[in-house]
């Protein structure tokens, strides 16, 4: 039936039913993920920013808010050159982690 | 005989301190490894939140110390612990016996050069928040075109709260200092853009967020939060430099004509040795630690030795005055009691 | 006897199942090795060298060569010549392959002619040559800092049982003899010791229990030894012609690597090369214990040990077998599998155009040009790509930049992750923009990079070459020249350039340009990691500030001025915590060049 408009899904963030499994088992794996500032020093110096939105920073407030999808978009260019980890000023292991989400990452 | 008094350190911090225990009845020693005295704040030009010249600042504290004994160009060379003093012998040959120490010690700069990736002495453009202060005393430097730069940018957090450049604190007065200088380039220069790039604005002290509002409103500095990663060179020889504006999740580019580091606040390597040898222990980060960092945070561990201003942490200006005072006092206390 | 059949028909199988699990076309390489010349000849040579003389070894440390040569070697002997004598004696026995060991036993001495008398005095010599090994081998156990040992490995109940049997062969077969050798005949050792045994001994009855002892002994050693690291004896014999053959590891746990796994003697040599060998809770992450694990089979461990790893391949460069454990480790990461596999089939190479370099000091058309790649890393470390742009001004060459405003990775951190699909990828897209960008020389200052371009890009016509080759090159060519004074320099060997592509000789020629050269403790094929590197997957930046510390406090023993790398990487790791100056080679050189 047409009704002459859609009713589009709510953009905001719903962190009482968010998704955190994929999180909460990196966080297991890279306890460091805890760690990030979001300052954005991963994502500026990333290669693969310019051709698929790759942004670490992105990549784990994503996750924090359950929203796994998002990442998978951003992460198929990564090419784990390890200037994220070189850059982070927390020292976060950027790298093994977004080899562990390639690893974990289950598709609903 | 009046008390014998070491001052180690003859920045505000060591000045405060003498020109109190003088006032107290003591016999204050400041010794400096510098020619001047003042320390850091001698080689600023002004100081936030109301624009005070840092020389008459300075001027004041040293006009307060005139009957100290002061060593300039001298440092410690050795100590040793006797009964219940310490021997202390100077790098000019003289050695003191006293039985209190203060260590005014205060900080360094961090050396903005092992940030690899901003090019401090790489590229002609890349100076630090002290090299922009020497300028504003001087009015020389080489990097800083003499119509002004078109656009700058101010790097907030250069070896601070980094990991990396080892010294995971906040240095506490980059992000007021930042703003104050990105003021001083718009009054000098209004036509030049300016950017400053930060992780957190911390605002905390005394008028510090009508200082954060001026710069908006009144001079039109821009801030990006966002940490640059990368500096490079066009082929103009202009800087291009990459930051993420995470506020808007993209990546941002500019070209820059000068790039301020704002170099952090570092523990003062230089004390590392004497405090050795006093076996002085040293807090997780860095700097000296102090018996108890709220209720004696101008006390050490050890009988005798007391601290004062930035050698315990980056501090401000007036918080390092009022520490030095306090000092100053706790030290007349321990002497009426004692020595307890 | 039920031993020698069991370990024969196990090594056969083994064999078999090898070289069945080696891909079709390396299979074919492998028996087209195994009938030329040349390479029989190597082959020979090869298990003459690493198998009995253990030539390796002894560069190392001599008491070390000489406890492994005199088992290995004089174990050999004690078999030829025992074969030899049981030939002469009695040839219709020699079929019997268990005749020439228990030869003294079945023999009566018959003959008292010279030549009996030279194989008696052979074989024990020989006896005594493995028995001052097997002597030193305990001695080892106690005392391993003697053999030039800091740490050895920690041996498991099966190689203790295979260790104690071994041990006691030969005193065994020393004592049988001594029992029989006024029967059988005997020279200076066995006689003598007979002597001593007749003087309080007077019948014979203890000799059936002594050659049983003997006997039992030497069933014992060859039934454990698949189980235990003995199985390198065998081994080691297979993995040899393989790698003559050029056969490389191709799959993780079957054929080539196979072979390597059941090649490592665990001697725990790499226990101590091991750049993380500075941290206690990192031994057994070392290579003889990947081996290890991949034996039994645990992959929780296997996964451990392999994603910890820097690949620094010092451990491959000092293993007296060449088992290499980098490659095994890559290949270990390479079977993993990945919900998520990036793709770069959206990158469209006119997105990363070739930017000119100095274009003003062009050079007469027709001049070599180069493309100049400075590659992720050097993006942070600006200083390097400045010196080196400046020297090539300087040096009046013409040349493109590759990626200026930043480009694709080279793929060798994605190989490294294992991830060898992506990697292909980088490395077809790379390719595309270098073949069409026209240069003739391809110059990397990142050794990193410099190695994947080096081993798995096809670029036809185009030179690939390290700005440390590059630069020694310009100075001897005298388009650079360079003002020497008396500064001292200390070069670290970056992994991938020395290990990894075999460069040693050119950054030190250039540096000695432009000062006094001196050398790290541990320097070229043995120098260490800096602890930056991208091998390790899952070690955290604080883990890795001891291995730092470490690699610093060797290169400065003779107290250089300043610490010289070619690598971006290793020049931030050490800048991070060193006392004094880092440079790069580009820089150091920049310096000091002359403007004419």
């Amino acid at each position: 039936m047409d009704f002459g408009f859609k009713i589009s899904p709510s953009s905001a963030v719903n962190l009482d039913n968010a998704d955190l499994t994929l999180y909460n088992r990196l966080c297991e794996v890279e306890p460091d993920i805890t760690r990030c500032m979001a300052c954005g020093s991963c994502t500026a110096t990333c290669p693969a920013n310019r051709f698929s939105g790759m942004s670490m920073r992105k990549t784990i407030l994503d996750l924090q808010r359950g929203k796994g999808k998002e990442v998978v978009k951003m992460l198929s260019n990564c090419m784990l050159c390890g200037k994220c980890s070189m850059v982070c000023p927390r020292g976060i292991n950027t790298r093994h982690l977004i080899l562990s989400i390639c690893k974990l990452y289950k598709e609903e | 005989m009046k008390e014998n008094i070491l001052i180690i350190g003859g920045g505000i911090a060591g000045l405060e301190a003498a020109s109190q225990l003088l006032k107290l009845g003591y016999n204050p020693i400041i010794v400096e490894k510098s020619d001047h005295l003042g320390g850091h704040v001698a080689e600023w030009n002004r100081l936030f939140p109301d624009m005070t010249p840092a020389e008459d600042a300075v001027a004041r504290l040293v006009s307060g110390t005139t009957e100290a004994n002061i060593f300039l160009n001298t440092e410690i060379a050795f100590v040793n612990r006797l009964k219940d003093s310490y021997n202390i012998m100077l790098t000019n040959g003289i050695s003191i016996i006293t039985r209190i120490l203060l260590f005014a010690t205060g900080f360094s700069l961090f050396d903005a050069s092992k940030k690899e990736e901003y090019g401090y002495g790489v590229y002609n453009q890349v100076m630090t928040n002290a090299d922009l202060e020497r300028w504003f005393n001087t009015g020389y430097d080489e990097r800083i075109p003499e119509e002004g730069p078109e656009a700058m940018g101010f790097v907030h957090c250069v070896g601070s709260r980094d990991e990396k450049a080892r010294n995971s604190q906040c240095s506490k007065v980059c992000c007021i200092t930042a703003v104050k200088q990105a003021i001083e380039m718009k009054q000098k220069f209004p036509q030049a853009m300016v950017y400053c790039f930060y992780m957190d604005l911390r605002m905390f002290g005394k008028k510090y967020e009508d200082f954060y509002i001026s710069a908006q409103r009144d001079y039109g500095v821009r801030f990006i939060r966002g940490r640059v990663s990368e500096v490079s060179e066009n082929i103009d020889g202009r800087l291009i430099v990459k930051a993420e504006d995470t506020l808007s999740g993209k990546p941002v580019k500019v070209t820059l004509d000068l790039l301020v580091l704002m170099s952090g606040i570092v523990c003062n390597p230089g004390i590392c040795k004497t405090a050795g040898q006093l076996s002085l222990p040293i807090d997780s980060d860095g700097f000296l630690k102090s018996r108890d960092n709220i209720m004696d945070i101008t006390d050490s561990s050890k009988e005798g030795i007391f601290y004062a201003g930035a050698c315990t942490g980056p501090k401000t200006v007036p918080e390092t005055l009022a520490e030095a005072r306090s000092a100053a006092l706790g030290i007349h206390n321990y002497i009426l009691n004692g020595m307890k | 006897m039920i031993g020698m059949i069991f370990i024969l028909s196990y090594c056969v199988i083994g064999l078999v199942r090898i070289i069945l699990q080696l891909p079709k076309e390396d299979r074919k390489k492998f028996f087209i090795s195994l009938v030329t010349p040349k390479t029989i000849a190597k082959n020979i040579r090869d298990i003459f060298c690493d198998c009995l003389f253990h030539v390796k070894l002894w560069k190392r440390n001599k008491l070390l060569g000489y406890m492994h040569s005199s088992i290995a070697f004089g174990w050999f002997m004690l078999i030829v010549i025992g074969h030899i004598e049981v030939f002469l004696y009695v040839p219709h026995r020699a079929k019997l392959f268990y005749y020439p060991i228990f030869f003294r036993y079945f023999v009566a001495e018959t003959e008292s002619t010279m030549r009996g008398a030279f194989f008696f005095f052979l074989m024990d010599f020989f006896l005594l040559m493995v028995l001052s090994g097997i002597f030193l081998a305990m001695f080892k156990r106690i005392q391993s800092k003697v053999f030039g040992m800091r740490r050895t490995t920690n041996p498991s109940f099966l190689d203790l049982v295979g260790l104690y049997s071994l041990w006691a062969i030969f005193p065994l077969r020393l004592l049988a003899e001594g029992f029989t050798a006024d029967i059988s005949g005997g020279s200076f050792l066995t006689k003598s010791l007979n002597y001593v045994l007749n003087s309080f001994l007077s019948d014979h009855t203890n000799m059936l229990p002594a050659w049983w002892a003997y006997s039992c002994a030497l069933g014992v050693f060859f039934i454990v030894l698949p189980f235990t690291r003995y199985m390198h004896i065998p081994a080691e014999i297979l993995l040899i012609p393989l790698r003559n053959a050029g056969i490389r590891i191709k799959n993780a746990r079957k054929g080539f690597a196979k072979a390597e796994v059941y090649s490592c003697p665990n001697c725990g040599l790499c226990i101590d090369a091991c750049p993380m060998g500075v941290m206690k809770t990192h031994i057994k992450d070392t290579t003889v214990y990947l081996n290890r694990q991949i034996r039994r089979g645990n992959e929780k461990r296997i996964e451990e040990i392999s994603d910890k790893c820097l690949l620094c391949g010092k451990c491959t460069a000092i293993c007296p077998v060449g088992v290499e454990g980098d490659k095994l480790r890559i290949a270990q990461r390479s079977i993993r599998r990945y919900a998520l596999n990036p793709d770069y089939s959206n990158i469209s190479t006119s997105l990363l155009p070739v930017s000119d370099g100095n274009r003003d000091a062009v050079k007469p058309a027709g001049e070599e040009k180069v493309l100049y790649y400075a590659g992720c890393m050097t993006a942070l470390t600006p200083v390097i790509r400045k010196a080196m742009e400046s020297l090539l001004t300087k040096a009046g060459v013409r040349y493109d930049l590759m990626d200026k405003d930043g480009g694709l990775c080279c793929g060798r951190p994605m190989m490294m992750a294992g991830r060898l699909d992506q990697a292909r990828q980088m490395i077809d897209k790379n390719t595309e923009i270098i073949m069409s960008s026209g240069a003739h020389t391809l110059l990397l200052t990142c050794p990193i990079c410099y190695r994947i371009f080096k081993e798995k890009y096809i670029l036809p016509g185009i030179e690939v070459i390290h700005h440390t080759e590059y630069l020694a090159r310009l100075i001897s060519d005298g388009k650079l020249k360079i003002k020497k004074d008396d500064a001292r320099y200390v070069f670290h060997d970056p992994c991938e350039l020395g290990r990894g592509c075999g460069i040693y000789e050119q950054p030190r020629e250039a540096l000695s340009f432009a000062g006094n050269v001196v050398e790290a403790a541990k320097n070229r094929k043995e120098s260490i990691c800096c602890g930056g590197s991208l091998g390790s997957l899952t070690l955290g930046f604080e883990k890795r500030k001891a291995m730092t510390e470490n690699a610093l406090s060797n290169l400065v023993v003779q107290s250089p001025d300043v610490i010289v790398t070619a690598c971006p990487l290793c020049r931030s790791t050490f800048s991070r915590y060193a006392d004094r100056p880092v440079e790069d080679i580009a820089e150091i050189i920049d310096h000091k060049t002359l403007i004419s």
